[in-house]
Protein backbone atom coordinates (compact mmCIF):
# COMPACT_ATOMS: atom_id res chain seq x y z
CA UNK A 1 0.00 0.00 0.00
CA UNK A 2 1.44 3.12 -1.28
CA UNK A 3 1.78 6.75 1.01
CA UNK A 4 0.10 8.76 -0.25
CA UNK A 5 1.79 11.86 1.35
CA UNK A 6 4.59 14.76 0.04
CA UNK A 7 5.09 16.20 3.46
CA UNK A 8 5.51 14.66 7.03
CA UNK A 9 4.43 17.59 9.39
CA UNK A 10 3.22 15.55 13.03
CA UNK A 11 1.90 12.39 13.22
CA UNK A 12 -2.03 13.50 14.42
CA UNK A 13 -3.29 12.37 11.00
CA UNK A 14 -1.71 9.71 10.81
CA UNK A 15 -3.54 6.14 10.31
CA UNK A 16 -2.33 2.86 12.20
CA UNK A 17 -1.53 1.58 8.44
CA UNK A 18 0.56 4.38 7.19
CA UNK A 19 2.52 4.33 10.28
CA UNK A 20 2.83 0.47 9.75
CA UNK A 21 4.09 0.85 6.69
CA UNK A 22 6.85 3.75 7.25
CA UNK A 23 7.85 0.98 10.04
CA UNK A 24 8.10 -2.16 7.52
CA UNK A 25 9.83 -0.09 5.14
CA UNK A 26 12.32 1.20 8.25
CA UNK A 27 13.30 -2.79 8.14
CA UNK A 28 14.11 -3.05 4.84
CA UNK A 29 16.33 0.03 5.11
CA UNK A 30 18.28 -1.42 8.38
CA UNK A 31 19.39 -4.70 5.86
CA UNK A 32 20.61 -1.97 3.67
CA UNK A 33 22.60 -0.08 7.27
CA UNK A 34 23.82 -3.92 7.65
CA UNK A 35 25.57 -3.90 4.52
CA UNK A 36 29.30 -3.47 4.28
CA UNK A 37 28.59 -0.64 2.08
CA UNK A 38 25.42 0.90 3.17
CA UNK A 39 24.35 3.25 -0.16
CA UNK A 40 21.83 2.73 -2.68
CA UNK A 41 21.11 4.69 -5.52
CA UNK A 42 17.37 5.18 -4.83
CA UNK A 43 17.07 8.94 -4.82
CA UNK A 44 20.64 9.80 -6.89
CA UNK A 45 19.69 13.37 -8.90
CA UNK A 46 17.55 14.33 -6.12
CA UNK A 47 18.49 17.02 -3.87
CA UNK A 48 17.97 17.58 0.46
CA UNK A 49 18.28 20.69 2.22
CA UNK A 50 18.71 20.27 5.64
CA UNK A 51 17.84 23.88 7.41
CA UNK A 52 17.78 23.97 10.96
CA UNK A 53 16.93 27.36 13.03
CA UNK A 54 17.72 25.97 15.78
CA UNK A 55 20.42 24.06 17.44
CA UNK A 56 20.80 20.31 16.76
CA UNK A 57 23.18 17.44 16.27
CA UNK A 58 22.11 13.72 16.06
CA UNK A 59 18.43 15.04 14.26
CA UNK A 60 20.54 16.50 12.22
CA UNK A 61 23.23 14.01 11.08
CA UNK A 62 20.99 11.70 11.01
CA UNK A 63 19.12 12.97 8.20
CA UNK A 64 22.13 13.91 6.33
CA UNK A 65 23.42 10.54 6.71
CA UNK A 66 20.03 8.85 5.53
CA UNK A 67 20.08 11.32 2.67
CA UNK A 68 23.65 10.10 1.65
CA UNK A 69 22.80 6.55 1.91
CA UNK A 70 20.44 6.83 -0.73
CA UNK A 71 22.52 8.98 -3.21
CA UNK A 72 20.99 12.02 -2.45
CA UNK A 73 22.52 15.39 -2.52
CA UNK A 74 22.27 16.42 1.09
CA UNK A 75 23.14 20.61 2.15
CA UNK A 76 22.99 21.55 5.23
CA UNK A 77 21.84 25.56 6.19
CA UNK A 78 22.31 26.68 9.68
CA UNK A 79 20.82 29.54 10.63
CA UNK A 80 24.21 31.19 11.75
CA UNK A 81 26.01 32.07 9.58
CA UNK A 82 23.12 32.11 6.89
CA UNK A 83 21.47 35.18 5.26
CA UNK A 84 18.63 34.32 8.40
CA UNK A 85 21.40 36.29 10.32
CA UNK A 86 21.40 39.49 8.52
CA UNK A 87 17.67 39.36 8.95
CA UNK A 88 16.14 37.54 6.08
CA UNK A 89 12.59 36.39 6.72
CA UNK A 90 11.52 33.04 6.86
CA UNK A 91 9.96 32.71 3.92
CA UNK A 92 12.36 34.58 1.81
CA UNK A 93 14.54 32.41 2.84
CA UNK A 94 12.88 28.75 2.13
CA UNK A 95 11.80 30.84 -1.04
CA UNK A 96 15.53 30.51 -1.99
CA UNK A 97 16.38 27.15 -0.94
CA UNK A 98 13.69 26.13 -3.36
CA UNK A 99 14.94 28.23 -5.89
CA UNK A 100 18.32 26.86 -5.92
CA UNK A 101 16.43 23.45 -6.82
CA UNK A 102 15.48 21.68 -3.53
CA UNK A 103 13.35 18.43 -3.82
CA UNK A 104 13.01 18.22 -0.30
CA UNK A 105 13.21 20.16 2.62
CA UNK A 106 13.97 18.95 6.21
CA UNK A 107 13.24 21.91 8.71
CA UNK A 108 13.85 22.74 12.45
CA UNK A 109 12.55 25.76 13.84
CA UNK A 110 11.74 27.22 17.30
CA UNK A 111 8.58 28.18 16.10
CA UNK A 112 5.43 26.27 16.43
CA UNK A 113 3.74 25.66 13.10
CA UNK A 114 6.46 27.43 11.10
CA UNK A 115 6.98 23.85 8.88
CA UNK A 116 3.36 24.13 7.66
CA UNK A 117 4.04 28.05 6.70
CA UNK A 118 7.09 26.79 4.40
CA UNK A 119 4.56 24.03 2.92
CA UNK A 120 2.48 26.96 2.13
CA UNK A 121 5.39 28.84 0.60
CA UNK A 122 7.20 25.54 -1.40
CA UNK A 123 6.42 23.44 -4.12
CA UNK A 124 8.71 20.93 -2.61
CA UNK A 125 8.69 17.91 0.01
CA UNK A 126 8.68 19.39 3.64
CA UNK A 127 9.72 17.35 6.77
CA UNK A 128 9.28 18.83 9.74
CA UNK A 129 12.60 18.18 11.66
CA UNK A 130 10.84 19.71 15.02
CA UNK A 131 9.24 22.83 15.34
CA UNK A 132 8.82 24.51 18.66
CA UNK A 133 6.94 22.65 21.49
CA UNK A 134 4.75 21.38 18.58
CA UNK A 135 5.73 18.15 16.62
CA UNK A 136 8.60 15.42 16.22
CA UNK A 137 7.51 13.23 14.19
CA UNK A 138 10.84 11.25 12.51
CA UNK A 139 11.87 11.14 16.28
CA UNK A 140 8.33 9.55 17.29
CA UNK A 141 8.71 7.51 14.32
CA UNK A 142 12.16 5.92 15.32
CA UNK A 143 10.69 5.42 18.92
CA UNK A 144 7.25 3.27 17.43
CA UNK A 145 10.13 1.44 15.01
CA UNK A 146 12.44 0.63 18.18
CA UNK A 147 10.02 -0.07 20.48
CA UNK A 148 7.93 -2.47 17.58
CA UNK A 149 11.06 -4.76 17.36
CA UNK A 150 11.68 -5.39 20.62
CA UNK A 151 8.17 -5.62 22.01
CA UNK A 152 6.39 -6.40 18.48
CA UNK A 153 2.71 -5.25 18.36
CA UNK A 154 2.00 -2.36 20.29
CA UNK A 155 -1.83 -2.75 21.24
CA UNK A 156 -2.86 -2.60 24.79
CA UNK A 157 1.10 -1.80 25.78
CA UNK A 158 1.29 0.89 28.39
CA UNK A 159 3.87 3.83 27.87
CA UNK A 160 4.92 6.17 30.72
CA UNK A 161 6.06 9.62 29.55
CA UNK A 162 8.00 11.10 32.19
CA UNK A 163 9.36 14.92 32.50
CA UNK A 164 8.76 17.89 30.79
CA UNK A 165 5.51 17.43 28.82
CA UNK A 166 4.41 21.07 28.24
CA UNK A 167 7.17 22.09 26.44
CA UNK A 168 7.68 18.79 24.57
CA UNK A 169 7.29 18.87 21.07
CA UNK A 170 8.78 15.00 21.31
CA UNK A 171 5.61 13.94 23.50
CA UNK A 172 3.11 15.40 21.38
CA UNK A 173 4.16 13.20 18.03
CA UNK A 174 4.59 10.24 20.72
CA UNK A 175 1.35 10.56 22.17
CA UNK A 176 -0.19 10.81 18.70
CA UNK A 177 1.94 8.20 17.19
CA UNK A 178 1.58 5.46 20.34
CA UNK A 179 -2.39 5.96 20.95
CA UNK A 180 -2.70 5.28 17.36
CA UNK A 181 -1.24 1.96 17.60
CA UNK A 182 -3.19 1.42 20.48
CA UNK A 183 -1.01 1.95 23.08
CA UNK A 184 -1.97 3.65 26.85
CA UNK A 185 -0.08 6.55 27.42
CA UNK A 186 0.40 8.09 30.71
CA UNK A 187 1.55 11.57 31.04
CA UNK A 188 3.66 11.87 34.57
CA UNK A 189 5.37 15.11 35.62
CA UNK A 190 5.26 18.01 38.21
CA UNK A 191 2.13 19.80 37.55
CA UNK A 192 3.61 22.61 36.43
CA UNK A 193 5.01 20.73 33.41
CA UNK A 194 1.81 18.92 32.76
CA UNK A 195 -0.74 20.48 30.05
CA UNK A 196 -3.88 19.99 31.49
CA UNK A 197 -6.92 18.62 28.99
CA UNK A 198 -4.22 16.36 27.64
CA UNK A 199 -5.94 13.35 28.30
CA UNK A 200 -9.01 14.52 26.89
CA UNK A 201 -7.04 15.37 23.83
CA UNK A 202 -9.73 14.34 20.87
CA UNK A 203 -8.39 11.70 18.17
CA UNK A 204 -6.96 9.85 21.06
CA UNK A 205 -9.51 7.56 21.96
CA UNK A 206 -9.34 7.90 25.54
CA UNK A 207 -5.96 6.03 26.00
CA UNK A 208 -3.84 9.07 27.53
CA UNK A 209 -3.89 9.59 30.90
CA UNK A 210 -2.32 11.84 33.74
CA UNK A 211 -0.62 10.85 36.81
CA UNK A 212 1.49 13.48 39.16
CA UNK A 213 3.01 10.49 40.86
CA UNK A 214 5.68 8.74 39.39
CA UNK A 215 5.62 5.73 41.36
CA UNK A 216 1.66 5.03 40.31
CA UNK A 217 2.54 6.07 36.52
CA UNK A 218 5.40 3.56 35.94
CA UNK A 219 3.58 0.73 38.01
CA UNK A 220 3.16 -1.97 35.51
CA UNK A 221 5.16 -0.07 32.72
CA UNK A 222 5.82 -1.44 29.42
CA UNK A 223 7.99 1.61 28.21
CA UNK A 224 9.40 4.39 30.14
CA UNK A 225 10.34 7.37 27.99
CA UNK A 226 12.18 9.66 30.12
CA UNK A 227 12.19 13.53 28.88
CA UNK A 228 15.11 16.14 29.54
CA UNK A 229 15.05 18.64 32.00
CA UNK A 230 16.02 22.02 30.43
CA UNK A 231 18.07 24.52 33.04
CA UNK A 232 15.94 27.28 31.92
CA UNK A 233 12.90 25.79 33.14
CA UNK A 234 14.06 26.32 37.00
CA UNK A 235 14.68 30.26 35.95
CA UNK A 236 11.51 30.62 35.21
CA UNK A 237 9.66 29.23 38.38
CA UNK A 238 8.37 26.02 36.93
CA UNK A 239 10.56 23.60 38.76
CA UNK A 240 12.12 24.78 42.16
CA UNK A 241 15.62 22.72 42.68
CA UNK A 242 17.01 19.92 40.15
CA UNK A 243 17.70 17.69 42.84
CA UNK A 244 14.04 17.97 43.92
CA UNK A 245 12.68 16.83 40.74
CA UNK A 246 15.40 14.10 40.16
CA UNK A 247 14.19 13.00 43.78
CA UNK A 248 10.68 12.98 42.60
CA UNK A 249 10.80 12.38 38.73
CA UNK A 250 14.02 10.79 37.86
CA UNK A 251 13.66 7.59 36.05
CA UNK A 252 16.00 5.05 38.50
CA UNK A 253 16.59 1.76 38.76
CA UNK A 254 14.06 1.39 42.42
CA UNK A 255 11.43 3.25 40.46
CA UNK A 256 11.67 1.11 37.52
CA UNK A 257 11.35 -1.90 39.72
CA UNK A 258 7.33 -1.12 39.95
CA UNK A 259 7.33 -1.61 36.01
CA UNK A 260 7.22 -4.57 33.89
CA UNK A 261 10.79 -6.97 34.34
CA UNK A 262 11.29 -6.53 30.36
CA UNK A 263 10.57 -2.89 30.78
CA UNK A 264 11.94 -0.82 27.71
CA UNK A 265 13.67 2.35 29.15
CA UNK A 266 14.00 5.30 26.44
CA UNK A 267 15.25 8.81 26.35
CA UNK A 268 15.42 11.34 23.34
CA UNK A 269 18.52 13.06 24.18
CA UNK A 270 20.49 14.69 25.19
CA UNK A 271 20.50 13.27 28.74
CA UNK A 272 20.93 15.05 31.88
CA UNK A 273 22.20 12.24 33.56
CA UNK A 274 21.41 12.19 37.28
CA UNK A 275 18.61 14.29 36.76
CA UNK A 276 15.79 12.91 34.58
CA UNK A 277 17.82 10.03 34.27
CA UNK A 278 20.12 7.91 36.13
CA UNK A 279 23.29 6.21 34.66
CA UNK A 280 22.80 2.96 35.83
CA UNK A 281 19.42 2.96 33.96
CA UNK A 282 20.92 4.84 30.98
CA UNK A 283 23.41 1.96 30.34
CA UNK A 284 21.43 -0.68 31.57
CA UNK A 285 19.99 -4.06 30.21
CA UNK A 286 16.70 -2.17 30.02
CA UNK A 287 17.70 0.85 28.19
CA UNK A 288 17.36 0.98 24.06
CA UNK A 289 18.50 4.55 24.24
CA UNK A 290 21.69 3.85 21.99
CA UNK A 291 19.24 1.55 19.55
CA UNK A 292 16.94 4.50 19.02
CA UNK A 293 20.00 6.52 17.72
CA UNK A 294 20.36 4.21 14.99
CA UNK A 295 16.88 3.26 14.46
CA UNK A 296 16.87 7.03 13.62
CA UNK A 297 18.61 6.36 10.29
CA UNK A 298 16.61 3.59 8.96
CA UNK A 299 13.42 5.54 9.76
CA UNK A 300 14.87 8.50 7.61
CA UNK A 301 15.42 6.44 5.10
CA UNK A 302 12.20 5.13 5.02
CA UNK A 303 10.70 9.07 5.42
CA UNK A 304 12.86 10.11 2.31
CA UNK A 305 11.93 7.42 0.06
CA UNK A 306 8.09 7.05 0.84
CA UNK A 307 7.60 10.97 0.53
CA UNK A 308 9.96 11.28 -2.74
CA UNK A 309 6.86 9.33 -4.60
CA UNK A 310 4.19 11.51 -2.84
CA UNK A 311 2.23 14.04 -4.54
CA UNK B 1 -13.15 -9.37 -12.51
CA UNK B 2 -10.91 -12.20 -12.77
CA UNK B 3 -12.70 -14.47 -14.88
CA UNK B 4 -13.76 -11.90 -17.58
CA UNK B 5 -10.09 -11.40 -17.96
CA UNK B 6 -9.49 -14.41 -18.08
CA UNK B 7 -11.83 -15.18 -20.95
CA UNK B 8 -9.61 -12.68 -23.07
CA UNK B 9 -6.32 -15.04 -22.21
CA UNK B 10 -4.74 -17.31 -24.35
CA UNK B 11 -3.03 -19.66 -22.10
CA UNK B 12 0.20 -21.35 -23.44
CA UNK B 13 1.80 -22.99 -20.68
CA UNK B 14 0.06 -25.06 -18.06
CA UNK B 15 1.28 -26.79 -14.98
CA UNK B 16 2.88 -29.44 -16.42
CA UNK B 17 5.02 -27.00 -19.11
CA UNK B 18 6.18 -25.37 -16.02
CA UNK B 19 7.38 -27.96 -14.51
CA UNK B 20 9.03 -29.38 -17.00
CA UNK B 21 10.97 -26.34 -18.46
CA UNK B 22 11.95 -25.28 -14.18
CA UNK B 23 13.57 -28.86 -14.62
CA UNK B 24 15.45 -28.34 -17.82
CA UNK B 25 16.32 -25.06 -16.43
CA UNK B 26 17.85 -26.55 -13.42
CA UNK B 27 19.97 -29.20 -15.56
CA UNK B 28 21.32 -26.41 -17.78
CA UNK B 29 22.51 -24.44 -14.81
CA UNK B 30 24.45 -27.76 -13.57
CA UNK B 31 25.79 -28.35 -16.55
CA UNK B 32 26.58 -24.61 -17.30
CA UNK B 33 28.72 -24.47 -14.04
CA UNK B 34 30.24 -28.22 -13.65
CA UNK B 35 27.79 -28.84 -10.73
CA UNK B 36 26.26 -27.04 -8.12
CA UNK B 37 28.80 -26.26 -5.35
CA UNK B 38 29.96 -22.56 -6.11
CA UNK B 39 25.92 -21.71 -7.42
CA UNK B 40 23.72 -19.13 -5.43
CA UNK B 41 20.25 -18.92 -6.73
CA UNK B 42 18.61 -15.66 -6.10
CA UNK B 43 15.06 -14.89 -6.61
CA UNK B 44 13.52 -11.43 -7.52
CA UNK B 45 10.57 -10.08 -5.86
CA UNK B 46 7.45 -11.40 -6.56
CA UNK B 47 7.06 -14.50 -8.46
CA UNK B 48 11.15 -15.02 -8.90
CA UNK B 49 11.25 -16.43 -5.43
CA UNK B 50 9.23 -19.44 -5.87
CA UNK B 51 10.78 -20.18 -8.59
CA UNK B 52 14.21 -20.50 -7.62
CA UNK B 53 12.94 -22.42 -4.63
CA UNK B 54 11.91 -24.84 -7.13
CA UNK B 55 14.92 -24.64 -9.22
CA UNK B 56 16.66 -25.21 -6.05
CA UNK B 57 14.91 -28.30 -4.97
CA UNK B 58 15.35 -29.86 -8.45
CA UNK B 59 19.35 -28.95 -8.53
CA UNK B 60 19.02 -30.80 -5.02
CA UNK B 61 17.44 -34.14 -6.49
CA UNK B 62 20.42 -34.09 -9.38
CA UNK B 63 23.52 -32.76 -7.29
CA UNK B 64 22.35 -34.05 -3.95
CA UNK B 65 23.09 -30.89 -1.97
CA UNK B 66 20.48 -27.51 -2.43
CA UNK B 67 22.36 -24.71 -3.52
CA UNK B 68 21.43 -21.85 -1.19
CA UNK B 69 18.71 -19.68 -2.26
CA UNK B 70 18.53 -15.94 -1.51
CA UNK B 71 15.77 -13.74 -2.47
CA UNK B 72 16.31 -9.67 -3.71
CA UNK B 73 14.26 -6.29 -3.48
CA UNK B 74 15.39 -4.55 -6.55
CA UNK B 75 13.18 -1.49 -5.82
CA UNK B 76 15.66 0.64 -4.52
CA UNK B 77 17.52 0.37 -7.93
CA UNK B 78 14.99 1.20 -9.98
CA UNK B 79 15.51 4.07 -12.85
CA UNK B 80 12.02 5.02 -12.64
CA UNK B 81 11.11 6.26 -9.04
CA UNK B 82 9.73 9.78 -9.56
CA UNK B 83 8.11 12.66 -7.82
CA UNK B 84 4.78 11.55 -9.63
CA UNK B 85 4.22 8.07 -8.54
CA UNK B 86 4.07 6.63 -5.25
CA UNK B 87 6.83 5.01 -4.07
CA UNK B 88 6.31 1.13 -4.37
CA UNK B 89 6.58 -1.15 -1.77
CA UNK B 90 10.10 -2.11 -0.50
CA UNK B 91 10.23 -5.78 0.43
CA UNK B 92 13.57 -7.20 2.63
CA UNK B 93 17.01 -8.83 0.59
CA UNK B 94 17.89 -11.36 1.85
CA UNK B 95 20.81 -13.80 0.74
CA UNK B 96 22.17 -16.06 3.12
CA UNK B 97 25.69 -16.52 2.31
CA UNK B 98 28.45 -13.95 0.72
CA UNK B 99 28.24 -13.84 -3.07
CA UNK B 100 31.73 -12.44 -3.43
CA UNK B 101 33.15 -14.96 -6.12
CA UNK B 102 30.13 -17.41 -6.47
CA UNK B 103 27.87 -17.98 -9.77
CA UNK B 104 24.99 -16.09 -8.83
CA UNK B 105 21.93 -17.44 -10.89
CA UNK B 106 18.71 -14.29 -11.17
CA UNK B 107 15.53 -15.81 -11.48
CA UNK B 108 12.28 -13.97 -12.71
CA UNK B 109 9.38 -14.61 -13.85
CA UNK B 110 8.88 -12.54 -17.31
CA UNK B 111 12.44 -11.25 -18.92
CA UNK B 112 10.81 -7.69 -20.97
CA UNK B 113 12.52 -4.52 -21.52
CA UNK B 114 15.50 -5.91 -19.34
CA UNK B 115 15.68 -2.90 -16.78
CA UNK B 116 14.06 -4.78 -13.34
CA UNK B 117 17.53 -7.15 -14.95
CA UNK B 118 19.12 -4.16 -14.74
CA UNK B 119 18.10 -2.99 -11.19
CA UNK B 120 18.73 -6.91 -9.82
CA UNK B 121 22.89 -6.30 -11.12
CA UNK B 122 23.47 -3.14 -9.51
CA UNK B 123 21.90 -4.50 -6.57
CA UNK B 124 23.61 -8.05 -6.09
CA UNK B 125 26.96 -5.72 -7.18
CA UNK B 126 26.15 -3.79 -3.97
CA UNK B 127 26.55 -6.65 -2.10
CA UNK B 128 29.84 -8.15 -3.17
CA UNK B 129 31.71 -9.41 -6.39
CA UNK B 130 29.97 -12.31 -7.80
CA UNK B 131 32.12 -14.60 -9.99
CA UNK B 132 29.20 -14.75 -12.39
CA UNK B 133 26.02 -13.58 -12.51
CA UNK B 134 23.60 -15.55 -14.66
CA UNK B 135 19.69 -14.93 -15.93
CA UNK B 136 16.96 -17.83 -15.40
CA UNK B 137 13.53 -16.64 -16.61
CA UNK B 138 10.10 -18.76 -17.11
CA UNK B 139 9.02 -16.59 -20.17
CA UNK B 140 11.47 -14.25 -22.81
CA UNK B 141 8.98 -11.77 -24.05
CA UNK B 142 11.25 -9.77 -25.95
CA UNK B 143 11.09 -5.91 -26.20
CA UNK B 144 14.73 -4.96 -24.41
CA UNK B 145 15.23 -1.91 -23.80
CA UNK B 146 18.88 -2.67 -22.44
CA UNK B 147 22.05 -5.39 -23.98
CA UNK B 148 20.77 -7.90 -21.93
CA UNK B 149 20.04 -11.57 -22.38
CA UNK B 150 19.07 -14.80 -20.46
CA UNK B 151 21.15 -17.29 -20.09
CA UNK B 152 18.27 -19.93 -19.02
CA UNK B 153 14.35 -19.47 -20.72
CA UNK B 154 11.87 -21.40 -20.15
CA UNK B 155 9.34 -20.27 -23.06
CA UNK B 156 10.65 -17.90 -25.76
CA UNK B 157 7.32 -15.95 -26.44
CA UNK B 158 6.74 -13.71 -29.32
CA UNK B 159 4.37 -11.17 -28.09
CA UNK B 160 3.67 -7.39 -29.06
CA UNK B 161 4.09 -4.48 -26.83
CA UNK B 162 -0.07 -4.60 -26.37
CA UNK B 163 0.41 -7.70 -25.07
CA UNK B 164 0.40 -8.71 -21.15
CA UNK B 165 1.94 -11.51 -20.72
CA UNK B 166 0.20 -13.67 -17.20
CA UNK B 167 2.61 -16.20 -15.20
CA UNK B 168 0.58 -17.58 -12.31
CA UNK B 169 3.07 -19.39 -10.23
CA UNK B 170 1.23 -21.80 -7.42
CA UNK B 171 2.76 -19.77 -4.58
CA UNK B 172 1.43 -16.67 -5.01
CA UNK B 173 -1.64 -17.38 -7.29
CA UNK B 174 -2.73 -20.83 -6.46
CA UNK B 175 -2.20 -22.00 -9.81
CA UNK B 176 0.96 -22.79 -12.55
CA UNK B 177 0.27 -21.14 -16.07
CA UNK B 178 1.54 -18.90 -18.63
CA UNK B 179 -1.26 -16.61 -20.79
CA UNK B 180 -1.17 -14.04 -22.97
CA UNK B 181 -3.75 -11.48 -23.23
CA UNK B 182 -4.36 -8.06 -25.39
CA UNK B 183 -4.91 -5.32 -22.99
CA UNK B 184 -4.98 -2.34 -25.48
CA UNK B 185 -3.31 0.61 -24.61
CA UNK B 186 -2.08 -0.67 -21.07
CA UNK B 187 1.52 -1.16 -21.01
CA UNK B 188 2.88 -4.51 -18.81
CA UNK B 189 5.93 -4.35 -17.02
Amino acid sequence: MPLHRKHLLDLDDFSRDEITQVLDTAESMSEILDRPISRVPTLRGKTIVNIFFEASTRTRVSFELAGKYLSADVINVQASGSSVQKGESLVDTLRTIQALGADMVVMRHSKSGAPYLAVEELECSVINAGDGWHAHPSQALLDLFTVRRKLGDLEGKKLVIVGDIIHSRVARSNIWGFTRMGTRVVLCGPATLLPQGFEKMSDANGLVSIELDADKAIDGADMVMALRIQKERMEGGLLPDLREYSALYGVNRKRLANAKPAVIVMHPGPMNQGVEISPEVAYGPNSIIEEQVASGLAIRMSIFYLLAGGR
Amino acid sequence: MPDNRRDLERRLLDADDVRRALTRIAHEVVERNGGADEVVLVGTHTRGIPLASRIARTIAQIEGREPPLGELDVTMYRDDLDMKMDSPEVTPTSIPVDVAGRDVVLVDDVLYTGRTVRAAMDALNDLGRPNTIQLAVLVDRGHRELPIRADYVGKNLPTARDEEVRVRIREVDGEDSVSLARVGAVEGR
